[in-house]
């Protein structure tokens, strides 16, 4: 059974506790800046909103890859950058719609969320449940499958955007 | 039943490979032949400059890790030459004389560099960085402190500069637009570049071109002569003058040709069953709608997905592909997305902090994001790309961005909140919903 992270903005503090986790885990310091989630403020409306890589099933980063350095885990389906093939270059940054493969100018590489293996440390810091980790067939899937309808259908560009933030 | 269609792969790179395995995962059966124009296993020629500055070997340069890849998917991959295309009795004729028969061919030939009219450009010690054999013979002359000229500060050029510098030679980079990724950037983040440069101790002369390269008397080093009379002395000339598509084995076989090979929405070429992907083709170009000359490496894999698919009988329309770059310049990280010149009737946002080398550029077209630059920032870049695929509709965000371009990461989840984008194949995304 794969597993997903679920993020529900309403229940986040932006406490920052899973940036902080996230860069201990992956980097063994405290230091949001190279944290793989990261936490979004909107300050007029006073809301959070946790954000990382949803682990796409056929990745644009994994495939804009020029050396083969994105793989998918099969037990998991996690999007895995080997530090031994990465070059670098970065091409992955801005293949990824979503913008949640970012560079790391230290150590040279590309660096994502890999849900820790199975244990992800944001998930285990927050707070206030608003990162869960769950099966992946519980996870809204049925919905983020009729958002996709609506997109195909091209019915209503706007559609799966209804405007938010007043 | 037995299968004996037979596809033929001409060109062995992102774009041949991406196809050969789409047909494989569509056809169990069928014959795949892929013909590579170069010695070596399929490599990416976007990780030469890695090879360049010793962060990996040969081997790391290859499109797939795995060594058995190819027989694992039962692809017959040979190295061979085209040197003519034969559509009537559908035949491809290569160099040596053999000639192999398809029932469909992907014309994925890539491009070569140009060779600009330089007298001495063919003297020993000037090379393209285009090959592996190409960065065989400059790893040989580039040593640290050696004199290098590199023609040319394209996008190309300036990767081939950063990996030079990294290898610690005494740098000279001759442009002869006014300023450096003059195709990629504006003036702006193109002189942020420069100024970037200059302050790293590599000497950058935009608006000169490269009269004659000559060798020096006695030695076996060259001289190069520049427009503006100057004599530099180079242990090493790297060319990086632009690239051309590989149609030359073309003329006269029926197959259309424009500025690349022209072909229709589902990568078909004007020859019946010869499809066309990557660097050779004019794909549409998703920001105008237009054919265009996309050559870069996520496209190409595009187009080698999408013609993969129609060549193994599933309709699939290209849409188009977006335009986009990214660039490290000895540190210096800048990329550009779609129409980053901006149009006629758009709007901008922008926010230029010199002194910091950062700069950001958003282009919008009525309240759509429809093209990017940045210098100095990297993260959550892929965004752009996001809101320019989309062409999400950014309402009242257009105005926060024109007043505060900073906040595009708020902006892209506000308007992309709990949407989905489709992958390249299908989607299984969302972004978390704010309520």
């Amino acid at each position: 059974m794969q597993k997903a992270l679920v993020i529900d903005p309403g229940k986040c503090t932006g406490c920052k506790q899973c940036e902080m986790a996230c860069s201990y885990e992956k980097d063994n310091e405290f230091n949001v800046a190279k944290s793989r989630i990261r936490v979004f403020e909107f300050h007029e409306d006073g809301k959070f909103v946790p954000y990382t890589c949803t682990q796409c099933a056929e990745a644009w980063c994994q495939q804009a890859c020029p050396v083969n350095a994105i793989t998918t885990d099969a037990a998991s389906g996690v999007k895995l950058v080997h530090d031994n093939l990465c070059v670098g270059c970065k091409v992955c940054t801005i293949a990824c719609p979503f913008g949640t493969v970012n560079y790391n100018s230290t150590t040279g590489k590309v660096i994502k969320c890999d849900l820790c293996f199975g244990e992800p440390a944001c998930e285990a810091a927050c707070p206030t449940d608003a990162i869960t980790y769950q099966d992946i067939d519980q996870t809204g899937f049925d919905k983020m499958k009729m958002w996709a309808k609506q997109s195909a259908d091209g019915a209503e560009p706007s559609g799966p955007n209804p405007p938010v933030a007043h | 039943m037995v299968n004996s269609m037979h596809y033929v792969i001409l060109g062995a790179g992102p774009a041949g490979v991406t196809a050969a395995e789409t047909i494989r995962a569509h056809d169990k059966t069928a014959t795949l032949t892929l013909i590579g124009g170069e010695p070596e296993p399929p490599y990416s020629r976007m990780a030469i400059p890695y090879l360049l500055h010793g962060s990996i070997n040969e081997h790391g340069t290859y499109l797939r890790q795995d060594d058995n890849h190819y027989n694992a998917l039962n692809v017959n991959y040979k190295h061979g030459f085209a040197e003519r295309l034969d559509p009537q009795n559908k035949q491809v004729h290569l160099k040596g004389g053999e000639a192999v028969s398809y029932d469909k061919l992907l014309l994925a030939v890539g491009a070569s560099p140009i060779s600009p009219p330089i007298p001495g450009a063919d003297l020993p010690g000037v090379h393209n960085c285009w090959t592996l054999a190409d960065a065989r013979e400059i790893l040989k002359l580039a040593d640290k402190n050696a004199p290098v000229v590199l023609v040319g500060a394209g996008f190309i050029g300036s990767i081939v500069l950063e990996a030079l510098y990294q290898r610690g030679c005494r740098l000279t980079v001759v442009e002869i637009a006014p300023r450096m990724v003059a195709r990629m950037m504006d003036e702006t983040a193109g002189g942020m570049l420069g100024d970037w440069c200059v302050a790293k101790g590599v000497d950058v002369v935009t608006d000169t071109r490269v009269e004659e390269i000559s060798t020096t008397s006695g030695g076996a080093d060259l001289a190069v002569r520049l427009s503006n009379r100057n004599l530099i002395p180079a242990k090493l000339v790297v060319m990086a003058a632009g690239v051309k598509p590989n149609t030359a084995f073309l003329d006269g076989s029926g197959v259309e040709l424009g500025q690349g090979i022209k072909v229709n929405n589902f990568l078909e070429t004007t020859a019946p069953d010869v499809y066309a992907a990557g660097d050779c083709c004019e794909g549409i170009d998703l920001s105008t709608g237009k054919p265009d000359m996309l050559a870069i490496q996520p496209v190409a894999v595009e187009h080698g997905r999408i013609a993969g698919k129609n060549m193994a009988g599933i309709k699939t329309p290209h849409e188009g592909s977006l335009n986009m770059n990214v660039l490290d310049t000895m540190g210096l990280i800048s990329s550009s997305f779609g129409l980053w010149q901006g149009t006629p009737g758009g709007t901008t946002a922008s926010l230029t902090d010199s002194s910091k080398f950062k700069y950001l550029k958003l282009n919008f077209e009525d309240d759509r994001l429809i093209g990017a630059q940045c210098v100095g920032m990297t993260d959550h870049v892929g965004m752009l790309r996001g809101l320019i695929q989309t062409g999400f509709r950014m309402g009242e965000w257009k105005d926060k961005l024109i007043e505060s371009p900073e906040l595009l990461r708020e902006a892209y989840l506000a308007v992309a909140q709990g949407a989905t984008i489709s992958g390249p194949t299908g989607p299984r995304v969302s972004t978390p919903v704010v309520d």
